[in-house]
């Protein structure tokens, strides 16, 4: 009872602009993560319209090249592949692709998952029983499967590459709003909103979305590494991005062959997929935390702690 | 209990039938069935024959009704490209993943739950600290990967290891190597997590007003109470698994049905294919049904 | 002077959240000694609970942490000392219960285990500590506790979890037994039951008892010495009597002074004016429990019918059938010469305006996402026409008048007021649909004594000056003694007695009702043991 103000500390609104940067500033992680993220989006955005023709550009005198070595300029820094072509211009390039079709998945696996979740949480048990069965069904299916056998069938564009990956990942985002919805539809104050007779549209986008968004923010970033993750997995077993089209996967499955020879084929396109996954998880830990106002105040020590 | 385990077989077989539905009707309405079953190069006199022999002439929903009727006996044709029952080629390769699978989410499990339960003792510890990293990495690397490089590491590079097939247990251990670094990331986050809250739960709160103490806690109170989440992740992981890890078996040329279901698709065999989801797709159902019963088993406030 | 059981000197106590350190107690200093029943009284925030935390060792570090002052147990010092000795003392010298005891019993281990692991722990052998729980069980009331032994927490009803919670602590007969309000979640009739157990076994076993609790009656009932507690300092201290009857301190004076029921019964002036709402034969089932049977009862214009009755006793379930957040199975419910049962959603919507609600818990019952303004606006986003959309800042500023807030918090979030100022926001949410009728559910109950009474002061002049008549739901009589004009007793879903509020606090007609008025407890020590539970 006397705790109530230390312990069960009352829900508040989220931060606002510059206290997100203080409290990212004060995980130095998370800002080194979120730095990483921005050097890949960047690449992903101006990479390809920059070096688009030193990527692809083939020099068999210069194949295989080991890394570290500025003979041949910087691009060639982490070596060349079995064409001569740079690997550092290949991977900026390769960047565009893979973090497209990651992101292409991840919004419309939120968003379709989402509105799927709120329906199937707001309304009659009939058609909420029918939507969670819909997901079982699409869980209790191996989804790398799925998509091997879709994309077999049908065509292995970037398109249908990102209808098969939204689908596989919808059921987590339906399940995830789901059981947020079934909690805070009874709290009180939506129950307050209906004796005031809010329609459900209402209660549904004005009191119960916004609460549920946080947790969508945390899930959608830690399955945009996941998503990264699968669509490398196709691309590598040759279902996923067909070449000249590059993503860093497909890079990896490229270099297989020459592994004995020249190890950084594979190693480098792979290490970025690590390292990209990592930051994601860096970044969706530390959104859980400033986002969860029971958690916040450990950041929040830690900055006045660096600043005094 | 009866009715439950009845009452989820019910649904399961439902959601197996959709499952089996979709890929037949995937497989019809897509393209010619013939194109699919049969090698590219075919000349068109094998392909009427085969037309004829499998009934694609019929109407879809004949085509439909023979289908689940063999489907009920566990017959789905022979395999084209072994020229034996499809069935009987799944069920020899099924036992490797099954083994694959089990000792790997045997050893996921044991390492994630003492290493968690130790981070969660003391947040932002030493054991926390070095548990966050191994789980931040080892949830972020590709499998494939890993794979390759463990190949070249251990296997060409130092020689410890065969780099691929099966034989002896030397075989075993890139692949479960390699196979347990995504799943033991993730369990061990699970269990971090699930085990600060037990801890900072009421009845934690009560033990120590008891004098019980740390060690106990941990492991008696806390443990128990935070494994439901955690055998709940654990159990996606494992269906993973039994899926067939299809990049990793194939990696390593190690017989399971991942690979056999992606060699099947490749080679356009397709009647494999259809015996390998029915047979991981029930493997998963009673390992989902085992689950549950765990469930009962650690909270006595569960009943079915 | 003799030295003291259990001696806290100086105690201060500082935990850091949300960007700030706050000093939850400070300077801190009491004793108990073996027989004897110390009391500490605080309302919320007050520290009394983390000073009991603190000689338990059950402060978290971080963000808590002890700056200063000694805790003694027989003149050794329990800050100090290593941690194996410490846990010894733990549960066998000192033992504690709490308020909540579903929370605090481990759900997945059976009742009869833990009670004897509290035995084991230090170095009692299995099998006698086993047969010590289940004796111990006997003792606190438990029948058949040999088969009971073996069930889990959630087996069990609220008041015999709170027995197993002392069988618990029992185990090594302490010197101390700390009680961190053990009777709060508790029905009033079940809470004197648990108070005259813990007065038996104090005496029978001469530990003392370090009695923590917000309720002045408990307090007055239980306690030889008393300290009061204000914002993590004791203000007063002393024998009870002394400390209830001749308070010295300003704040004790308006603790007391805020008790209910002891101003002078409200007459009602309604007379029989025609019923506004007509409630006939609601029931309602969930499952095969049956909720509500045949409920009926009148509303008239301004006046207020208090629905009181312990959990389980459908008064709330009434409520929400009323403005159909539930739907009840059969039976009508009046207004406005149509039954709002049988209305569609549609129809429902246009009469909503005119009865609203507010709710038990004000931490809850606010969108912690809306500012104060969108959350009393948002009655007119719904309902276009109570107030022109020009008009809305003008209006929700003469609502916060009128309930006491000032212009300036309108643009806040919930979570920058206290309690009692939330109770007020969502008294002016109600307010901005200007219904003719409002239903309280436990609107006062979860706040502090002294808020609860300027909550419902607010209610009884929002009355006069409006007009509106109110629904007043509440789980004890003593609250509804200065506001009802009359009074609905309701037991296991059924009205028991229901009456003027004069005729049902002096002459109730019903067993139940009567056992509700004895078991409600005053602060006055004077009236000490007067006070009969149901059946023991």
């Amino acid at each position: 009872m006397t705790q109530t103000g230390i312990n069960g500390a009352p829900a508040k609104s989220p931060p606002k602009l510059p206290t997100w940067l203080g409290l990212l500033l004060a995980d130095k992680f998370a800002t080194v993560a979120v730095i990483f993220l921005c050097l890949v989006a960047i690449a992903a955005l101006i990479g390809p319209a920059l070096l688009d023709g030193v990527a692809s550009k083939v020099a068999f005198r210069g194949r295989n090249l080991a890394p570290f070595q500025l003979d041949h300029g910087w691009l060639m820094i982490l070596g060349s592949d079995s064409l001569g072509r740079p690997i550092l211009a290949r991977i900026i390039v390769a960047a565009q692709n893979t973090m497209m079709i990651a992101a292409f998945t991840v919004v419309a696996a939120s968003c379709i998952g989402a509105a799927l979740g709120l329906v199937a949480g707001y309304s009659r048990k009939f058609l909420s029983d029918a939507i969670l069965r819909l997901a079982d069904v699409i869980m209790s299916f191996p989804s790398l499967l799925l998509a091997v056998i879709v994309l077999y069938m049908l065509e292995p564009a970037v398109g249908n590459l990102v209808i098969v990956l939204a689908i596989t990942r919808i059921p987590v985002y339906l399940r995830t709003t789901r059981a947020e919805v079934l909690e805070i539809r009874e709290r009180m104050f939506v129950q307050a909103a209906k004796v005031m007779g809010a329609s459900s549209w209402r209660i549904a986008f004005v009191h119960i979305l916004p609460m549920v968004l946080p947790t969508l923010l945390t899930i959608a970033t830690l399955d945009f590494a996941f998503v990264m993750l699968a669509e490398s997995s196709l691309s590598f077993l040759g279902i996923g991005i067909q070449p000249p089209e590059v993503t860093w996967g497909l890079m990896v499955a490229q270099g297989r062959p020459y592994m004995n020879q020249a190890w950084w084929l594979s190693f480098w396109p792979g290490l970025f997929i690590v390292l990209t996954a990592m930051s994601l998880n860096l970044v969706s830990n530390w959104l859980r935390i400033v986002l969860d106002p029971t958690q916040r105040w450990r950041l929040e020590k830690r900055r006045e702690t660096t600043n005094g | 209990m009866g009715r439950f385990v009845l009452k989820r077989s019910l649904f399961s077989l439902v959601s197996l039938f959709g499952l089996l539905v979709l890929v037949f009707f995937l497989s019809r309405l897509t393209g010619d069935p013939a194109a699919l079953y049969l090698p590219v190069d075919a000349p068109q006199s094998v392909r009427d024959a085969f037309r004829e022999a499998r009934g694609l002439n019929d109407p879809l929903i004949s085509q439909f009704g023979d289908f689940l009727f063999n489907l009920a006996q566990f017959d789905f044709g022979d395999s084209l490209r072994r020229q034996r029952p499809a069935f009987d080629v799944v069920m020899e390769a099924f036992p490797w993943t099954l083994g694959l699978a089990g000792l790997t989410m045997a050893l996921v499990l044991s390492g994630a739950v003492v290493l968690g339960a130790l981070a969660a003792i003391k947040v932002g510890g030493v054991f926390d600290r070095i548990s966050s990293v191994i789980s931040l990495a080892a949830a972020s690397a590709p499998d494939f990967w890993l794979a390759l490089m463990a190949i070249f590491i251990f296997a060409v590079g130092l020689g410890w290891v065969p780099t691929s097939g099966t034989g002896t247990p030397w075989h075993w251990i890139l692949p479960v190597a390699v196979l347990f670094v995504r799943p033991f990331g993730l369990v061990l986050q699970v269990v971090r997590s699930s085990m600060i809250t037990a801890l900072s739960s009421a009845y934690v709160k009560t033990a120590r007003a008891k004098g019980v103490k740390q060690r106990a806690i941990t492991f008696v109170h806390a443990l128990r109470n935070a494994m439901l989440p955690v055998i709940t992740v654990a159990g996606d992981q494992a269906a993973g698994l039994l899926n067939g890890a299809v990049v990793v078996e194939s990696v390593f040329g190690f017989p399971g049905v991942g690979k056999l279901m992606i060699d099947s698709i490749l080679q356009r065999d397709f009647t494999v294919v259809l015996a390998a989801i029915m047979v991981t797709s029930l493997a998963i159902f009673t390992m989902n049904l085992l689950i549950d019963l765990a469930y009962a088993l650690l909270d006595p406030r569960i009943r079915y | 002077m003799a030295e003291h059981v259990l001696e806290v000197r100086d105690l201060s106590v500082e935990f850091h959240t949300a960007g700030k350190v706050v000093e939850a107690v400070r300077n801190v200093s009491f004793h108990l000694d073996r027989g004897e029943t110390l009391a500490i009284l605080g309302e919320s925030g007050s520290g009394k609970s983390v000073s009991a935390s603190a000689v338990m060792d059950l402060i978290d570090c971080p963000p808590g942490r002890i700056t200063s002052g000694a805790i003694t147990y027989r003149g050794e010092d329990l800050l100090h000392m290593p941690a194996g000795k410490r846990r010894e003392i733990n549960g066998r010298k000192i033992a504690m219960i709490f308020q909540d005891p579903l929370a605090h019993l481990n759900p997945v281990y059976p009742v009869g285990w833990q009670i004897a692991e509290a035995m084991r722990v230090h170095g009692m052998p299995a099998g006698d500590a086993r047969r010590r729980a289940i004796a111990l069980m006997e003792r606190v009331g438990i029948r058949d506790a040999e088969q009971r032994a073996k069930a889990y927490p959630h087996q069990f009803s609220g008041g015999q979890r709170q027995r197993l919670m002392i069988a618990m602590a029992l185990g090594y007969d302490p010197d101390v037994l700390i009680a961190d309000e053990p009777t709060t979640a508790l029905d009033v009739t079940v809470q004197l039951q648990i108070l005259r157990l813990l007065q038996e076994l104090r005496d029978e076993t001469g530990m003392g008892l370090l009695l923590i609790t917000h309720d002045l009656g408990v307090v007055a009932e239980m306690a030889d010495r008393a300290i009061v507690m204000n914002a993590g300092e004791v203000v007063e201290t002393g024998a009870v009597r002394d400390v209830l009857k001749h308070p010295s301190h300003a704040y004790t004076q308006k603790l007391i002074a805020a008790v209910p029921g002891q101003g002078s019964i409200r007459h009602s002036a309604i007379g029989v004016a025609e019923p506004i709402l007509s409630v006939r034969n609601l029931n309602k089932h969930f499952g095969a429990y049956h909720a509500l049977r045949d409920v009926s009862f009148d509303l008239r214009a301004g006046e207020t019918v208090a629905i009181v009755g312990e959990s389980g006793s459908g008064k709330s379930t009434t409520a929400r059938a009323i403005v159909r957040l539930d739907d009840a199975d059969s039976g009508s419910v009046h207004y406005g010469g149509r039954d709002l049962c049988a209305l569609s959603d549609k129809e429902m919507f246009l009469l909503r305006r005119d009865i609203q609600m507010v709710f038990q818990d004000p931490t809850q019952s606010l969108n912690p996402r809306m500012s104060v303004f969108q959350i009393i606006s948002e009655a007119w986003r719904i309902h276009a026409d109570i107030v022109p959309r020009g008009q809305w800042r003008e209006r929700v500023l003469e609502l916060l008048d009128l309930v006491g807030l000032q212009p300036e918090h309108a643009d806040r979030y919930p979570h920058q007021f206290s309690g009692g100022q939330r109770q007020r926001i969502a008294i002016a949410r109600a307010l901005a649909m200007q219904p003719r009728i409002i239903i309280c559910d436990e609107a006062v109950s979860a706040l502090d004594v002294s808020v609860q009474s300027q909550v419902i002061r607010l209610l009884d002049s929002l009355r006069d000056r409006l007009g509106v008549a109110f629904i007043f739901i509440a789980h004890d009589l003593p609250v509804v003694r200065d506001f009802a004009d009359r009074v609905v007793v309701m037991k296991e879903g059924v009205i028991v007695e229901e009456g003027d509020v004069v005729q049902i606090f002096e002459a109730p007609v019903h067993a139940y009702t009567q056992a509700l008025l004895a078991a409600s407890l005053e602060a006055d020590p004077d009236q000490r043991g007067k006070h009969q539970s149901e059946s023991a």
